[in-house]
Formats: C-alpha cells, sequence, structure tokens
C-alpha cells in the first residue's frame, strides 16, 4: 500500500458490517423472497468488502489521470462479474419463488420431506430403502417379473403423436 | 496386441448395429474378435515358448508415467489362449442360446464382446496400474452380465454383490499396487520383477491388500458368496466369467506376483490356507446342490481355492501344476455350463430331480458331458488327470497340505459323479424329458471343449515344454507334466481320491442327512447381507444425525463455522490496522447512513414491495461508494443491474401475496438476529484485517501498462475482463447461460422454442388497415392499464437507448462501458417495450429466440478464444488489426472486441429469457387461469 489514506475508512467498513449483517438475517428466513432479500444485501456487502482489498483513487483508465493513483481495477473487475453473476441468481431464485407459489400457494422453503422421513427412520430403527437392508435376493414375495419392456427398434410413422 | 483390443473396442461397438440387422445371429461375426486374440496368441507360441516375452509399448498418460506397456509372456499366453478360444466358442454358442426376440439382446452382444477385450487388457498388461483398468473394466462389465435380467430382483441383486465385493477388493489392491509401486519406483511389473524389491513393513500391508484383490475376484474364502449368487446369469456368460476368464484373474495375479512375492511373510499361510478351505468347503457344498448350475458353481469355487493354492504355493513344481490346472479347469468348466446350458434350453430346467431319460435324448451331449466330468475327477487319460497330478507330485513333502488336496479332490470325485447321475441318469417316477433336438452350434462349442481335455492329457510332454518357462521363473524345475508318471505316490493318491469320490457318491443316500446338517453356521450370504444391512441402518442414523432438512439450520451451521473458524483466525492472528480514517469524502458518511438505514428497515418491512424497494436502495447507494471509490465501471454496472432486478421483482411479486405471512415470534430469530450481528461483525473484521495484511505489492500495478501494451485498450476494468482475466469472465457468462436457461425452464410448462406469441388475429385485423403502427399497445392491452405517456416515451428513447448500448458495447476497450452494461442498457430497452406493449410487443422487439442469442453469445465467446489458439497464441490472447476501410479510413480493432460482443448478446439473451418467462409466460399463466384483476396481467391476450 502507498499512500495511508486511500484505503478503507471507518464508515465504509460500518456499510459492510451492516449490509453483511442484515443480509445473514434476512438469509435465514423461510421466505423465499426474503432469503433472496437476503442474498442481494449479503452480496452488496462482500463487493464493498472486496473492493476495500484494493486502493481507491481514480478511475482506472489509463489516460485520465497519473497512473499511481488510480484505483485498484483487479477487485473491480472481480466485483463487476459478481455483481452481474448476482443478477442472473437473483433471476433464477425468483423464478423458483414463482414456481414454488404456483405449486403451493407461497414461496416459503419448506422442510425436506425425505430428511425428515430418514429422520423418523432412524428413530425407530429402520432400515433405508426396501430394495436393501438384509433383505435377500427373494425376500420379497411381492416381487413379480414383468415382461420386459420391449424395445421398439424402428417407431412406425403412424404411431408417433400428432 | 494394441490392435487386438482396438478389434474388440470396434466390434463391441458395432455389436448393437449387428444385432439389430441379423438378432442373435449377429453373436457368429463378432465371434471373429476373440478368435484373432485365439490365432494371434496361438502364432506367438515360438516366441514365448521358450521363456520369451512380445513386447509392445505405446505412450498414454505421460504426466503419470502411465503407458500402455503390453507384454506377452507364458501366463498371459495361456490367459489370452483361454479367453479368446472360449470367448469365441461361447459367442458362436450364444448365437442360438438366445431366442430371436430375445429383448436386451445387443446389450448382451456388445459387453460379452467388451468384457474378452477388458480379459486382454488384464492379462496383457505389463504396468500395474494398466492391470487395474483391466481389471476393473471386467468387474463393470461382469456388472452388467450378470444383471443381464434386469426386471428380476434376484438378478439385480447377484450383479450389486458381484460389484460391491470385487470392486471392494480391487480397491484394496490398487492400494497394494501404489505401496508396491511408490518403493520400487516402477509400475511395470517387468521392471519390478528383475531389481530387488526394497524390504519394510510396507511390503506385508501392500501383499495383504493385493491378496484381497486376488481372493475376492477368485470367489475364495472369505469372499465366495458372490459367485454361486451370479449364477443369476445366463449360462453362456457363467461358462464365460465364471469358469474361463474373470474368475481367473485372480489366479492369474497370484501367478503373475508369485515368483516375487510368494516369500513375503503372509504370502503363503493366506493363499494356502484360504485356498484349501474354499477348496473343501465348496466341494462339500456342491454335494448338497440339486440345481446343476449352482452344483457347478459351487464346484467352481471349490476348484479356484484349489487353483490359488497350487498356483500361490512359491515352488516351481506346484508353479507348473498350476497352470496345467488352470487349463484344464477352463476346458471341463466351460464345457460344463455349456452343457447345462443346453439342458436348461431343452429341458426347461435344471433341477436334478425333474431330470430324466436325457441319456437317450443326445448321445453326443452326453458323451461331451462325461468326457467334460471325467476331466475334472482326475480320471486317465484325461488333461484333469494329468494336473491333478502334477498337483499331488508338487505337495508331496507337505502332508497336511497334501491331506487337505486328497480330500478336496474325493468331493470333487463325488461331485463329478452327482452332475453326470443329477444330469443323466434315469428317474424312477419321473416322466422322461423329451426336449427337441440340439442345434449343431450349441453342441459343437462344448464338443471342441471337451475334445481339446482329451488331446491334451495325451500331448503332457508338449504342454510341459509349454508351459515350463513360467515355472522356471521359481526356480530349477524338477517335475515333469506326464501321463503317465509310473508307480509313484501321486498316483497311488489319485487313484484313492478316485476311489474315495466313488465311495462318497454310493453313500449318497444315508449320508444325505449328514450333508444337510453339517454346514457352516454363517452363510456367506448371510454374511454379505448382514454387512449391507448393518451399513444401511449406519447410513440411516448418520443421515439422520446430521440431516435435520431444515435450510435455515444448514445456513446456520454454516454461518456459525465461518463465524468461529475465519472469526476466530481473524482474532488471533490480526494484524489490526492501527489508524483509519473515519471517512476520506463528505458524501461518504451520508451514503452509509442511507444504506444503513435502508437494510435495517428491509429487515423489518412486512410487505414484499417495501422491502425489495429498500434493498433496491442499498444497491444505488453501493453503486455511489463504488464512485466515490473511484470505480465508474462498477457503479455503471451497478445502477443498470440495480434497475433490472427491481423490475423483474415487480414482475414476480405481481403474483405473490402482498405481504410476508406473519411468523409467531420465535426464540429462533433472536439466534437468527444473533448470528447476522455476529457476521457483521466478522464481515467488518475482515474488511480491516484485509486491509492491514497486505504484504507483497500489488499484483494489479503492473495492469494499466499491460492494459494498452498487450490488451490495446485504456479502460483497465474492461481490458482486465475480456483479456488478462478472460477466463473468470468466460466461466462467468456460463453461469449466465445456464441461469437464464434455468429461468425459463421453470417457468415454461411447455418448450421455449416452441411458436413465440403472435398477435391474436382478430386484433391484428382491425389495425392492418391502418397505416402500420409502431407499438401497437391499444389493441391489446386494458384499457386501465395502458400509459400513454409511457408509450409515447418509448416511441421516442428505445432506438436511443439501444444505439446508447452498442456506444457502450464498442467504446467500453476504452472508457468506462463494455459488454456487461451495453448488453444490460439493451436489457433495459427491451423492460421499457414490454412494459408499454405487453407480450406481443415484446416478440416485435426482439423476433429471435432468447436461447439462440444465448448460444450465439457463447459461441462468439469461446470461438474468440479458439480462433487465438489456432493462431497460434495462448486461448484468448488479444491481438490487434489495422484496417483501412473506404469512407471510413483507419480502424483498429481488437479481437478481444469478439469477446465482449459475446458477453453483450449473453447478457441481451438472459434478460430477453428473462422477460419472456417472468413476463410474458407468466402473463399466459394469468389469463389462462382467468382472474383478471387477481393478477396484474400486462396484456389481456388473446380476449378481445
Amino acid at each position: 500500500m502507498t499512500a495511508s489514506d486511500a484505503g478503507p475508512t471507518m464508515v465504509l467498513v460500518l456499510a459492510v458490517a451492516v449490509l453483511v449483517g442484515c443480509g445473514v438475517i434476512l438469509l435465514l428466513e423461510r421466505s423465499l423472497t426474503r432469503i433472496l432479500l437476503g442474498v442481494i444485501l449479503l452480496g452488496n456487502g462482500v463487493n464493498l468488502l472486496i473492493l476495500l482489498g484494493g486502493r481507491s483513487g481514480g478511475a482506472p483508465v489509463v489516460g485520465t489521470g497519473p497512473v499511481d493513483e488510480m484505483s485498484d481495477p483487479l477487485p473491480q473487475a472481480m466485483v463487476l462479474t459478481a455483481i452481474v453473476i448476482t443478477f442472473g441468481f437473483t433471476a433464477f431464485l425468483l423464478a423458483v419463488a414463482y414456481r414454488s407459489w404456483y405449486l403451493t400457494g407461497d414461496d416459503e422453503v419448506p422442510d425436506d420431506l425425505e430428511d425428515r422421513q430418514i429422520i423418523r427412520r432412524a428413530g425407530r430403527n429402520e432400515a433405508g430403502a426396501v430394495d436393501h437392508g438384509g433383505e435377500g435376493p427373494n425376500g420379497d414375495p411381492e416381487q413379480v417379473d414383468p415382461e420386459p419392456a420391449r424395445r421398439r427398434l424402428r417407431r412406425g410413422r403412424g404411431d408417433g403423436p400428432r | 496386441m494394441l490392435v487386438l483390443l482396438i478389434l474388440h473396442l470396434v466390434a463391441a461397438l458395432a455389436a448393437p448395429l449387428l444385432v439389430r440387422w441379423w438378432g442373435p445371429r449377429a453373436c457368429y461375426p463378432l465371434a471373429l474378435a476373440p478368435a484373432a486374440a485365439f490365432g494371434w496368441a496361438l502364432a506367438r507360441t515360438p516366441a514365448v515358448g521358450h521363456g520369451g516375452a512380445v513386447v509392445e509399448t505405446y505412450p498414454w498418460i505421460g504426466q503419470l508415467g502411465l503407458d500402455i506397456a503390453l507384454r506377452l509372456t507364458t501366463l498371459s499366453w495361456l490367459l489370452t489362449l483361454l479367453i479368446g478360444g472360449v470367448g469365441a466358442l461361447v459367442l458362436v454358442y450364444s448365437a442360438r442360446y438366445f431366442d430371436a426376440d430375445a429383448p436386451g439382446m445387443a446389450q448382451f452382444a456388445a459387453v460379452l464382446v467388451a468384457f474378452a477385450g477388458a480379459m486382454l487388457v488384464l492379462v496383457l498388461a505389463d504396468d500395474l496400474l494398466l492391470l487395474y483398468v483391466g481389471w476393473e473394466l471386467t468387474t463393470i462389465f461382469s456388472y452388467l452380465l450378470i444383471g443381464h435380467s434386469t426386471e428380476r430382483r434376484s438378478s439385480r441383486w447377484a450383479a450389486a454383490q458381484a460389484l460391491t465385493v470385487t470392486t471392494l477388493g480391487g480397491l484394496a489392491m490398487l492400494v497394494g499396487f501404489i505401496l508396491l509401486g511408490e518403493h520400487a519406483g516402477s509400475y511395470r511389473w517387468s521392471e519390478i520383477a528383475t531389481h530387488p524389491l526394497p524390504g519394510g513393513g510396507y511390503l506385508i500391508t501392500a501383499v495383504l491388500l493385493i491378496l484381497a484383490g486376488a481372493l475376492s475376484k477368485s470367489a475364495v474364502l472369505p469372499f465366495s458368496s458372490w459367485l454361486p449368487v451370479a449364477m443369476a446369469a445366463p449360462t453362456p456368460v457363467s461358462a464365460y466369467l465364471h469358469a474361463a476368464a474373470m474368475v481367473k484373474a485372480g489366479v492369474y495375479l497370484v501367478g503373475l506376483l508369485a515368483p516375487v512375492l510368494a516369500t513375503v511373510g503372509p504370502w503363503r499361510p493366506v493363499v494356502l490356507i484360504a485356498g484349501v478351505a474354499t477348496m473343501l468347503v465348496g466341494g462339500w457344498a456342491a454335494l448338497r446342490q440339486n440345481d446343476l448350475k449352482l452344483l457347478l458353481a459351487y464346484g467352481t469355487v471349490s476348484q479356484l481355492g484349489l487353483l490359488v493354492a497350487v498356483t500361490g504355493a512359491g515352488t516351481p513344481a506346484a508353479a507348473l501344476a498350476g497352470t496345467a490346472m488352470l487349463l484344464a479347469h477352463a476346458l471341463f468348466k466351460a464345457a460344463l455350463f455349456l452343457v447345462v446350458g443346453i439342458i436348461d434350453h431343452g429341458a426347461g430346467t435344471r433341477d436334478l430331480r425333474e431330470l430324466s431319460g436325457l441319456r437317450r435324448w443326445s448321445r453326443p451331449l452326453f458323451g461331451v458331458a462325461v468326457l467334460a466330468a471325467a476331466s475334472m475327477a482326475g480320471v486317465p487319460p484325461l488333461v484333469g488327470f494329468v494336473a491333478k497330478e502334477a498337483v499331488f507330485a508338487a505337495f508331496t513333502d507337505d502332508p497336511l497340505l497334501l491331506t487337505g488336496l486328497v480330500a478336496g479332490t474325493v468331493l470333487t470325485v463325488a461331485y463329478s459323479a452327482r452332475f453326470l447321475w443329477g444330469a443323466f441318469a434315469d428317474r424312477p417316477g419321473v416322466e422322461p424329458v423329451q426336449p427337441a433336438p440340439i442345434p449343431a452350434s450349441m453342441l459343437v462349442p462344448p464338443a471342441v471343449l471337451a475334445v481339446v481335455g482329451l488331446l491334451a492329457g495325451p500331448a503332457a510332454g508338449v504342454l510341459d515344454g509349454l508351459l515350463s518357462p513360467y515355472a522356471e521363473l521359481l526356480g530349477v524345475l524338477d517335475g515333469h507334466l506326464t501321463l503317465w508318471p509310473g508307480p509313484t505316490a501321486a498316483l497311488g493318491l489319485s487313484v484313492l481320491a478316485l476311489a474315495g469320490g466313488g465311495l462318497l457318491f454310493a453313500l449318497r443316500g444315508p449320508l444325505a442327512p449328514v450333508l444337510a446338517r453339517l454346514r457352516a453356521p454363517v452363510g456367506g450370504n448371510q454374511g454379505y447381507e448382514w454387512v449391507v444391512d448393518r451399513f444401511d441402518r449406519l447410513a440411516i442414523e448418520v443421515t439422520g444425525a446430521t440431516q435435520r432438512g431444515s435450510l435455515p439450520q444448514y445456513l446456520g451451521i454454516i454461518l456459525v463455522t465461518l463465524v468461529l473458524l475465519p472469526g476466530g483466525a481473524m482474532l488471533a492472528a490480526g494484524p489490526w490496522r492501527a489508524r483509519l480514517p473515519l471517512w476520506d469524502n463528505p458524501l461518504q458518511p451520508v451514503v452509509v447512513v442511507v444504506i444503513a438505514v435502508a437494510a435495517l428497515l428491509a429487515v423489518r418491512a412486512r410487505r414484499r414491495l417495501t422491502a425489495m424497494l429498500l434493498v433496491g436502495m442499498t444497491g444505488y447507494g453501493t453503486a455511489m461508494l463504488f464512485i466515490l471509490h473511484g470505480a465508474p465501471d462498477l457503479a455503471l454496472t451497478q445502477f443498470l443491474v440495480e434497475t433490472a432486478t427491481i423490475a423483474v421483482f415487480v414482475l414476480v411479486l405481481r403474483r405473490l401475496p402482498e405481504r410476508f405471512s406473519a411468523r409467531p415470534l420465535r426464540r429462533s430469530r433472536w439466534v437468527r438476529r444473533l448470528i447476522g450481528v455476529t457476521m457483521g461483525v466478522v464481515a467488518g473484521g475482515l474488511a480491516l484485517v484485509a486491509a492491514g495484511a497486505r504484504r507483497a505489492p500489488d499484483i494489479s500495478a503492473a495492469f494499466p501498462d499491460l492494459a494498452v501494451s498487450e490488451g490495446y485498450g485504456r479502460n483497465v476494468v474492461n481490458v482486465t475482463l475480456v483479456d488478462i482475466r478472460a477466463w473468470d469472465t468466460m466461466g462467468e457468462v456460463a453461469v449466465l447461460v445456464v441461469a437464464a436457461t434455468g429461468v425459463a425452464s421453470l417457468i415454461f410448462e411447455r418448450s421455449r422454442t416452441g411458436p413465440r406469441p403472435r398477435r391474436p388475429e382478430s386484433a391484428d385485423r382491425a389495425v392492418r388497415s391502418d397505416r402500420p403502427v409502431w407499438l401497437r399497445g391499444g389493441p391489446t392491452l386494458y384499457e386501465e392499464r395502458r400509459s400513454i405517456v409511457l408509450e409515447v416515451v418509448t416511441r421516442l428513447i428505445f432506438h436511443t437507448v439501444a444505439l446508447f448500448s452498442l456506444f457502450l458495447l464498442f467504446s467500453g476497450h476504452n472508457a468506462p462501458g463494455g459488454g456487461f452494461a451495453g448488453g444490460l442498457v439493451a436489457g433495459l430497452a427491451l423492460v421499457v417495450r414490454y412494459l408499454a406493449g405487453g407480450r406481443y410487443e415484446l416478440t416485435e422487439a426482439a423476433p429471435v429466440g432468447a436461447g439462440l442469442i444465448l448460444g450465439a453469445g457463447l459461441a462468439l465467446a469461446v470461438g474468440t478464444g479458439a480462433v487465438a489458439l489456432l493462431a497460434g497464441g495462448s486461448v484468448l490472447q488479444s491481438a490487434k488489426l489495422d484496417l483501412s476501410l473506404p469512407l471510413i479510413g483507419e480502424v483498429h480493432l481488437v479481437t478481444s472486441l469478439f469477446f465482449d460482443i459475446g458477453v453483450y448478446l449473453i447478457v441481451i439473451g438472459l434478460m430477453l429469457d428473462i422477460l419472456r418467462s417472468l413476463g410474458a409466460e407468466v402473463d399466459r399463466h394469468i389469463e389462462a387461469t382467468d382472474t383478471a384483476g387477481g393478477g396484474l396481467a400486462v396484456d389481456k391476450g388473446g380476449r378481445s
């Protein structure tokens, strides 16, 4: 570092702390919208944090000022990609939230059903899937031998979907 | 040798096509591949007959020092003959064994040929790692072959059991190989074998691990349970894999390593005890079986135990006897399996209690079975007798071992007799089976094997000459293979074994209760099932304990870890920056206060829209901070992204409930807040520590010079993106493409590449009479949703904005801007167009598919990198093109511009995909659910 006044300042550190803290609180919620807002806040805070890793100064465009008074271009390039990625991520999570609303009527993230089932099984000292667990090859009386689906080699023109 | 391997690969790949043309008959041409291996090995007989070796080496993975090193010596020559010969015969047999419309035939034929190729890799490999590759390939192919009848549970179970046991053994073996190779300094067996091995404790570990692999592959105790279960496979597979080829891989490995490793501590005890015990237990179990195939399977287990014990004993005489036994066993056991297949195929059962009168069905079949079974029992003058004599002769000085071997042989004789009796005897009270005649191509393969077994006995002298070079690796050979050794102890033992076996068979009635009672207290199968069950239980317990299914809980654990580890390290290490200015610009504290207040309010907000706008405010504030920091590119992008985010949010929020669902005040809320506050403190602390932690000079100090000299641009950030760190950008745009595709696939219930929404005809016709009007919101939008002002403004600015986006793109190399900013501006122009005119307007504004734009952008970005590579530079290297165009004059183009155009297109594609999905398609959903007013549909769609 060259000049001591070109690094982070107290208020910027404060901004990072507040953004990250609020982001985390929202992230731990159950509503997808809130989680997403938390991600955005967290993203802003972390972007700022990364930016503080380099010195501030003039715009990093050669010819606009002396080179050694320029701000650090490397964290800027990193943060720029991060901003755009966050946008793509936002769009994706919004689509998930919409889908969740479309299917269940809200955008809450419920507990994983499969995981709950496994916990119950563990509590009851049961084995896992039916296909394993001490049950030998012929242990299942319900086992049927269905005719294997004959793979049709060439499909006739007529029976395709119309 | 490589040609042979390629031939097998080609044949395996062509097999499905051939089967489609010719059905199971395609096995005839496919048999040519293993037949070629057989012929090739036969032609090499003079070369290896006197202890020579045929060597081929091809470079493969240079970084690992791994070559395709192939080496044919006596032992691998024998195995190649067996793999090729039996493989070809089994394929010929399969051509008639399967019905013309048998399902899965294509896969069967392909995998069987591929398996033959993998076996060749295994036995020809000189490099231990290459051997391991072949080893695991055979495991996988055997899994596919055993599980041939995928619809049967028992078949799937058997396949999985074989795979689990042999793969675990294989992995142990790999560790052993690595131990051995690293200490010896080479993985080439020919080199390891000729140099003295460094001693040490590792050698014992390595030997034990390698033996675990060999014993599990050869189904020797305690790993033998998988082989009888694997009889679920079609009989040709059993004949090939479980008699001639795959189970011999373990024996081969023992034989290959014995000349060097037999002297290592645990080798002999393990090999001899496990081998002889397997021989006795397997033989005893075989006497109990009623299923002919299972009888043979337990017989195979027994014989594999014998083979491992004899081959691993480590004396020259035993080695010679082992190879002879290997040959004899492959010949008679494959023939017997094929005979069982014929019986099963013809009579429809292989249960010996239901078979009767088969002797009169086909005399040749009976003859073949008698020859093969006699060879198994060790009746002169068959090759089995020669081999057994040699075995006895090799162990005359070890009475204990000899007793075990003789006892095992007694059992062998007894179950051989039981097999013949079971298959061909007449049973009173059982209807004689009258099957159809046997096709010649099914009878010939076992007949060939049986006759070779008959001829090889008298030709023991020739055999001795061919096999002894291997035995001489272990020392001076004093015994020889011979048909008539004269009156020796071995001959006496043979007679004793035959008599004992005959007696045991004759007493089968009185002995039946003993047979049924005297069995291992825990069957190998129960053992395997118990282990699997325990494993399942453990997995459930661990999963149940760690995976509670709650997302906040997982995130909380991750975040607390983040607080504790890096936070703790931060506290411990420092270094803290001593003196920090409060602010370096009077505007800074103002902006930070706005950000902080907005963020805190966003946490408390109960309405979605409010929360979103507050978060947006922090985003704009962050952009301000970027400007103050001296990062105009960042600020520009952040402003644009924030605006686009708000637009996208609104598109979705129109459907979601207005407020967050009220949640009761819970304890967890305070936990969340606590985690949030500590995380904030840690992040702030990291900012302080990171600032004080720099010791090395900035890597980016050189970037401005690099940007001008190498990237030909003055905007350092943009040149960093498209040139200096272009790989990062490449990865990022790929993520954007994935995200766009993800959005579309979550929203569209049909293909998004289908026809895009067209303006309804009725609405169109009304307008068509007029002069063409651009931005026709009128016919399709609800009156109350239209905004004349927005429409007019859109008309005025759309083209200007689009041009501006191009300006940003092209000027970005030298001034703030670039592909990201330009693409976002163009995307925002599309947003405006959509908001003003509805979804049909969007289609007219961008009449191409989003996928096309995304793909074109990605292709352009990748293509730029590839072109630089083709032009002799490194990937994504920039070059400057100076063109002089008429009228325009001198133009300086930097190739990274094309990369940036790719980025630009991808960002536009992302925006377009979002608008198509979250905008237009959601409009359609609203329209379909027909709740006008329920959601804010931007247009009124098809309704007039």
